[in-house]
């Protein structure tokens, strides 16, 4: 605010000298359309504060949020490979970001994949200068430096395969999710992203309605993991053996950890400190809430008692569901899309897999695959045109649902084949009995 | 001598080493074991995969005693442990042979 009234003083009190920053200034930002270099002036300092903060944020859904929340729910055995899996991901998708997920993700190109401009980051600047400093900004989000862009991007990258790994969970080959890791972020989830949310985008041009990554992510991520689950087979055991959670607490944390990080991811997309964050911080809240009663419910008629995984498991399948509606709805329609999410992922991942037979052993597919799905459908009847300035239609979400579940399936199906035929998927029958953590690891927790 | 041997609910614990120690023992041991017998186990059922426990959690504990404590013993534990529902527990009373204090090498009734 003071610095606000300042420019406007000095503007006003020396126009010959400011004339030249005057001009630059009427012109409008969103006419840009490909990342380019403006001064340091342009910059909002309440923007880059807000996603500075919620870069923060969503990098602590995934380490440590999501890796406790997994890391509680399986064996003991293999509790250090299931942390493991969320923290080297983190690692290497930092890396891939930097090489040329960000740009092919985040730049101009094509319908389906963004250029090579931006490879290792060429391009991304700061220069300081005495008079003015200049900076590279993002044609997405004109207002923050594209350093602060790119890096809110990149933990959302590092997040979405990091949530498949509750689907392959208990028995693949680390080596191996090293290798899936790093095709499916180049090759699904770069092109997912360009084809949604960059202009040039196909599925952006059509009006595909998606505020903070449900199809993106969530359901990219969903697809994967039944994807993976269906490849790699069922755990040795599965349905005669007991493979309770060895540690509720641990998942109770981590799902208070992915709740508030959530704010990051929902509010932060809104890429500024406005109404829309405000906005879009409040929905989640309230599906949320929504849905993780909704669950605890359908739980508590259908099996007699509301269980501590079940009201957690609800949680996060309502802040899957309001990814993509955040933005755009108002708080009722969100306690309608929470109390949906928490029903159905409820059948989904208790009955639907039982019917299917399928061991998606953490129900990957079960919260994020269809509490996605529901929520995208769901944006498309709820979308408030007050609050959005958009429109949007169910047909439309259904084009998005459609390309992101088949695009998605087919090449992570593609990816998974070639491992197993390379250097193998799955650890040895001895390997799996004996845990991941002191085989694949040689280490243990007692 | 005896060695008294009971399988007592987890929450009983305290209120034995109380009325035992009242009637005049000077030590216990302590185990938490697992068993089953006529209560059976329980059903937790985690995203709708039931398991079946069929292993109760309880408490054993030994006391060796002389034998005008045994009488005394087992009523004390039989009154406190009691809740009169399924899953109560058991009382065992063996024959004790020889006992050593391993600090000073007494036996039997002064090592007690």
């Amino acid at each position: 605010m003071i610095k606000l009234f300042r420019r406007l003083c000095l503007a006003w009190l020396a126009p010959a000298l400011y004339a030249p920053l005057a001009w630059a200034d009427d012109a409008p930002a969103a006419a840009l359309t490909a990342p380019a270099v403006i001064g340091a002036d342009k910059i909002s300092a309440g923007d880059t504060a807000w996603m500075l903060t919620s870069t923060a944020l969503v990098l602590m859904m995934c380490v440590p949020g999501l890796a406790l929340f997994y890391g509680g729910m399986v064996r003991k055995k293999n509790v250090l490979a299931t942390l493991m899996q969320s923290f080297a991901c983190t690692c290497v998708v930092t890396l891939l970001w930097w090489l040329i997920g960000y740009s092919w993700a985040f730049t101009p190109g094509n319908g389906f994949i963004g250029g090579a401009s931006r490879a290792l980051f060429e391009g991304v600047t700061f220069i300081h200068g005495d008079a003015s400093s200049t900076l590279s900004v993002s044609h997405l989000a004109p207002t923050i430096p594209e350093t602060v862009y790119l890096m809110f991007q990149m933990t959302f990258a590092i997040i979405t395969p990091a949530l498949i790994a509750g689907a392959f969970a208990d028995r693949m080959k680390f080596s191996a999710m090293l290798v899936f890791v790093s095709a499916w972020s180049l090759l699904v989830y770069a092109p997912i992203a360009h084809m949604v949310w960059e202009p040039t985008g196909w599925l952006n041009a059509a009006g595909v309605l998606d505020y903070a990554g449900g199809t993106v992510v969530h359901i990219n991520a969903g697809v994967a993991g039944l994807a993976s689950c269906l490849v790699l087979g069922k755990r040795l055991g599965y349905g005669r053996e007991r493979m309770q959670p060895h540690n509720l607490t641990l998942t109770l944390i981590g799902a208070s950890l992915l709740w508030v990080g959530w704010f990051g991811f929902n509010a932060g997309s809104a890429v500024a400190a406005d109404g829309r964050a405000g906005m879009a911080m409040l929905t989640t809240q309230m599906a949320t809430g929504a849905a993780a009663l909704g669950w605890m419910f359908s739980e508590w008629v259908s099996k007699g008692k509301p269980s501590v995984l079940g009201i957690a498991s609800g949680a996060v399948a309502g802040l899957v569901a309001v990814t993509p509606a955040s933005g755009f709805v108002g708080p009722s329609a969100a306690v309608v899309i929470g109390i949906a999410a928490g029903v159905i992922c409820y059948f989904a991942a208790t009955s639907l897999k039982h019917w299917f037979g399928y061991d998606d052993s953490l129900d990957a597919f079960g919260v994020h695959g269809i509490g996605g799905i529901v929520g995208a459908l769901l944006t498309g009847v709820f979308v408030s045109k007050q609050i959005s300035g958009m429109d949007g239609s169910l047909l439309t979400q259904l084009k998005g649902v459609a390309t992101t579940v088949i695009y998605g399936f087919v090449v992570s199906f593609a990816i998974l084949k070639i491992i197993d035929m390379t250097i193998g998927l799955r650890v040895t029958e001895e390997q799996e009995r004996e845990g991941l953590d002191i085989s694949l690891h040689g280490e243990s927790i007692e | 001598m005896k060695l008294v041997t009971a399988i007592i609910k987890p929450f009983k614990l305290d209120d034995v080493r109380k009325a035992i120690s009242d009637v005049g023992v000077q030590g216990i041991t302590v185990t938490e074991v697992r068993g089953f017998g006529r209560q059976r186990g329980h059903t937790e059922i985690y995203r709708g995969a039931e398991y079946v426990v069929e292993f109760v959690p309880k408490t054993k504990i030994e006391i060796a005693v002389e034998n005008a404590l045994v009488e005394p013993v087992i009523d004390a534990i039989h009154k406190t442990a009691q809740t009169g529902k399924v899953g109560d527990g058991k009382i065992f009373v063996f024959e004790l042979t020889q006992v050593v204090r391993i600090r000073t090498g007494e036996r039997d009734g002064s090592a007690i």
